[in-house]
């Protein structure tokens, strides 16, 4: 991949990225035309009225979902077109995920819902359960670690999800709405959590719709109709 | 989805953390796990006692066959009904009936592989020892008769081929018929007196198979029981008694004119038996022209209850397969509705970094283990339940090894066979919107 200059090598790149449904005898162009770069250490809010392809392209950036038309490069690998066994290692390995509704395996503990994707990676049961018990102690609940989410409040099971996004120390953390079921106070910690990774040098992308919160990133992306309407990287309105 | 791919990725550490899950998410739903497993437990337990009773029952048939020796053809007299005997014969006095000397020395003669033939002839009456009395028979036979009819000695000994050459007056007492007669005392060295001739009892002899069972019942009910007989040498009986047997039965006069009651004739190779058999009958048809005689081939029983026994096996194993079946599909039918109850936490997995083969070995572990409880649960009740029948209702039952083994191996195939469906389902669903399901 040619990189321009000495600037450094994007972690992500989308390029002509589109993503289409077929409804019935309408064709809905969800993304069209997308074309992103994202930075090592970027904290991104992507912002953007209600179903203009916020989800749609968070899901392509995770790897949940493969673009219709267009190359993704993760890490200058081209991930658009890989099997689904080798898009589960992208996931499972370079991306972490929070989701708005925290997703917490339920007959799991706290410290079980963090080994998760250590698992899955095959990662030993001691070991595990060292980086576990850690990151629960980071997102301060290292005395809940066998507690069951349904014991726990949102803010704290938010931050069990989050502990479990980092547990394979992925390249990008990605979040959709990560604070919309959250009170204020208990959403302002999680934005202190996050920045608190940003500033340890994890690359964020946060899906919002709170304007405040896309004041503390240091970029921020507006999506309009299933493209780029605005990115404050590049400083110039597009459209 | 290639099965030799799922299982050398599959270690060890990753099954033990897979089944602590799926204990984990079967706990969850304590209730409808193990109503799903029912099925299987049924299915199991009513196989394992099923052909536990089977074969007990089946055993002791056969053991009642065996006793009589498959290697045997008993003949008997048979008194002919009234109805072919009317006429003459009911004019005179005595009635002549049953196999005789002749029909002995042809099938000896003519019949290919006969070992040995076993005479016996009987005399019903009361047999006396004081003032005891029992009313019974005294069996005239060879001193070779126990051990060709499979009869074991009590006590004593049998009498002896010089004793039967020299027509000693001695008797071997049946079981039932010793502690009848001699409820407190030594019967051997004693005597015991039928009409008019005494005999010195030398042994006791154990029952008669085919009526011992019977007897133990009788015995119980305060009756006298069956196979109250002494045996004699046939020589003897034949000096005490003549050919002509009279009997006085209650007020009223009886005689009979019978050669022999009874013969064994021992084959000497067992795939001689059959054809010995067909080649004595037609002797028989010919020399008789009424049938006043029976014929028993043990070998010929043997063959039916084998024959028996398999079709039951049969009507067993299609009963084991349908409630296997109807198990099965119970727990096809709930890990369906499970799949589709945890498609959030399928997407989960999913984001997390879960192969499609993750998920379907999480879900098959989970039915596999599903219908491995079933099985062991349906094991132990199956052995239960036939140890309680031997115990209570006194039944011989025979559990094999093999078949709680194989009851169990299938109730795990079972749960294979239906859980790989539901678990191909949940793995083959979007991890996207899987993540969007309520
Ligand atoms: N599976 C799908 N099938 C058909 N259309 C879809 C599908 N997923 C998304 N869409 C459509 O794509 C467009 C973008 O949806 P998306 O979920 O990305 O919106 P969004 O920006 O996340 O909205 P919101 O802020 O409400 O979450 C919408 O018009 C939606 O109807
Ligand atoms: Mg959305």
């Amino acid at each position: 991949m040619a990189s321009p200059g000495n600037a450094p090598e994007p972690v992500i790149e989308l390029r002509g990225v589109e993503k289409h449904y077929q409804m019935g005898d309408t064709l809905v162009k969800a993304l069209h035309g997308v074309d992103l770069k994202i930075l090592p250490g970027d904290y991104i809010s992507i912002l953007g009225p209600s179903g203009c392809g916020k989800s749609t392209m968070l899901n392509i950036l995770g790897c949940l979902d493969q673009p219709t038309i267009g190359q993704y490069f993760l890490s200058g690998q081209d991930v658009s077109q890989l099997s689904d066994d080798d898009l589960s290692q992208v996931r499972g390995k370079r991306l972490g995920f929070i989701f708005q509704s925290y997703n917490l395996i339920q007959q799991l503990t706290v410290v079980e819902n963090i080994e998760v994707p250590l698992y899955y990676q095959g990662v030993t049961e001691k070991e595990s359960r060292e980086i576990a018990v850690a990151l629960a102690e980071k997102v301060g609940l290292g005395t809940r670690l066998d507690h069951r989410p349904t014991e726990l409040s949102g803010g704290q099971q938010q931050r069990v999800a989050i502990a479990r996004a980092l547990a394979n120390d992925p390249a990008v953390i990605l979040a959709d709405e990560a604070t919309g079921n959250l009170d204020s106070k208990s959403g302002g910690d999680i934005l202190q959590i996050f920045d608190e990774l940003n500033a340890d040098g994890k690359t964020l992308i946060l899906i919002t719709h709170d304007e405040g919160m896309a004041m503390r990133t240091s970029r921020t992306i507006r999506l309009k109709d299933g493209s780029v309407a605005y990115d404050s990287y590049t400083e110039r309105q597009l459209a | 989805m290639n099965v030799a791919g799922i299982i050398k990725e599959f270690s060890l550490f990753r099954l033990k953390r897979s089944v602590i899950l799926g204990v984990k998410s079967l706990w969850m739903h304590k209730l409808r796990s193990l109503l799903t497993a029912m099925g299987i437990v049924f299915g199991v337990c009513s196989v394992i006692a099923m052909l536990a009773i089977g074969e007990g029952a089946s055993y002791e048939a056969q053991q009642q066959i065996k006793d009589l020796g498959s290697q045997n053809i008993i003949l008997e007299s048979v008194k002919p009904s009234s109805k072919t005997t009317a006429g003459e014969q009911e004019r005179s006095l005595i009635l002549e009936y049953g196999l005789t000397y002749n029909d002995i020395s042809q099938i000896r003669a003519t019949v290919p592989g006969v070992l040995v033939t076993i005479p016996s002839r009987e005399v019903k009456d009361f047999i006396w020892n004081e003032a005891q009395n029992v009313d019974g028979a005294a069996v005239g036979t060879v001193s070779w008769f126990p051990e060709m009819r499979n009869r074991n000695m009590v006590r004593g000994r049998f009498f002896t081929e010089l004793e039967m050459s020299m027509r000693a007056p001695v008797c071997v007492l049946s079981k039932s018929l010793a502690r009848q007669l001699f409820p407190l005392t030594e019967p051997i060295g004693d005597t015991v007196r039928i009409q008019t001739s005494y005999f010195r009892v030398v042994g006791v002899i154990d029952d008669d198979p085919a009526v011992a069972a019977s007897n133990d019942e009788k015995e119980a009910a305060g009756d006298q029981g069956d196979g109250m007989e002494m045996m004699i040498p046939i020589t003897t009986l034949e000096d005490h008694f003549g050919e002509v047997i009279f009997k006085y039965r209650s007020g009223s006069f009886e005689a009979e004119k019978v050669q022999l009651h009874d013969v064994t004739i021992r084959i000497g190779e067992p795939d001689e038996v059959m054809p010995a058999s067909l080649a004595i009958r037609h002797i028989l048809e010919r020399n008789h022209k009424q049938v006043d005689y029976r014929m028993t081939v043990p070998l010929d029983l043997l063959r039916r209850a084998e024959r028996t026994k398999q079709i039951f096996n049969i009507v067993l194993g299609s009963i084991a397969a349908i409630s296997l079946l109807v198990g099965g599909i119970g727990i096809m039918n709930i890990m369906l509705a499970t799949v589709t109850e945890r498609t959030r936490e399928i997407g989960i997995r999913r984001a997390l970094g879960a192969k499609k083969k993750d998920i379907v070995i999480q879900f098959l572990i989970e039915t596999v283990m599903l219908s491995g409880a079933g099985g062991v649960i349906g094991v132990a009740l199956g052995l239960a339940i036939p140890i309680m029948i031997t115990h209570f209702a006194e039944m011989v039952t025979i559990i094999e090894l093999w078949a709680p083994a194989l009851a169990f191996t299938i109730s795990v195939m079972t749960g294979i066979l239906f859980g790989i469906y539901p678990a191909v389902r949940a793995a083959g669903m979007n991890p996207v919107e899987a993540l969007r399901h309520e």
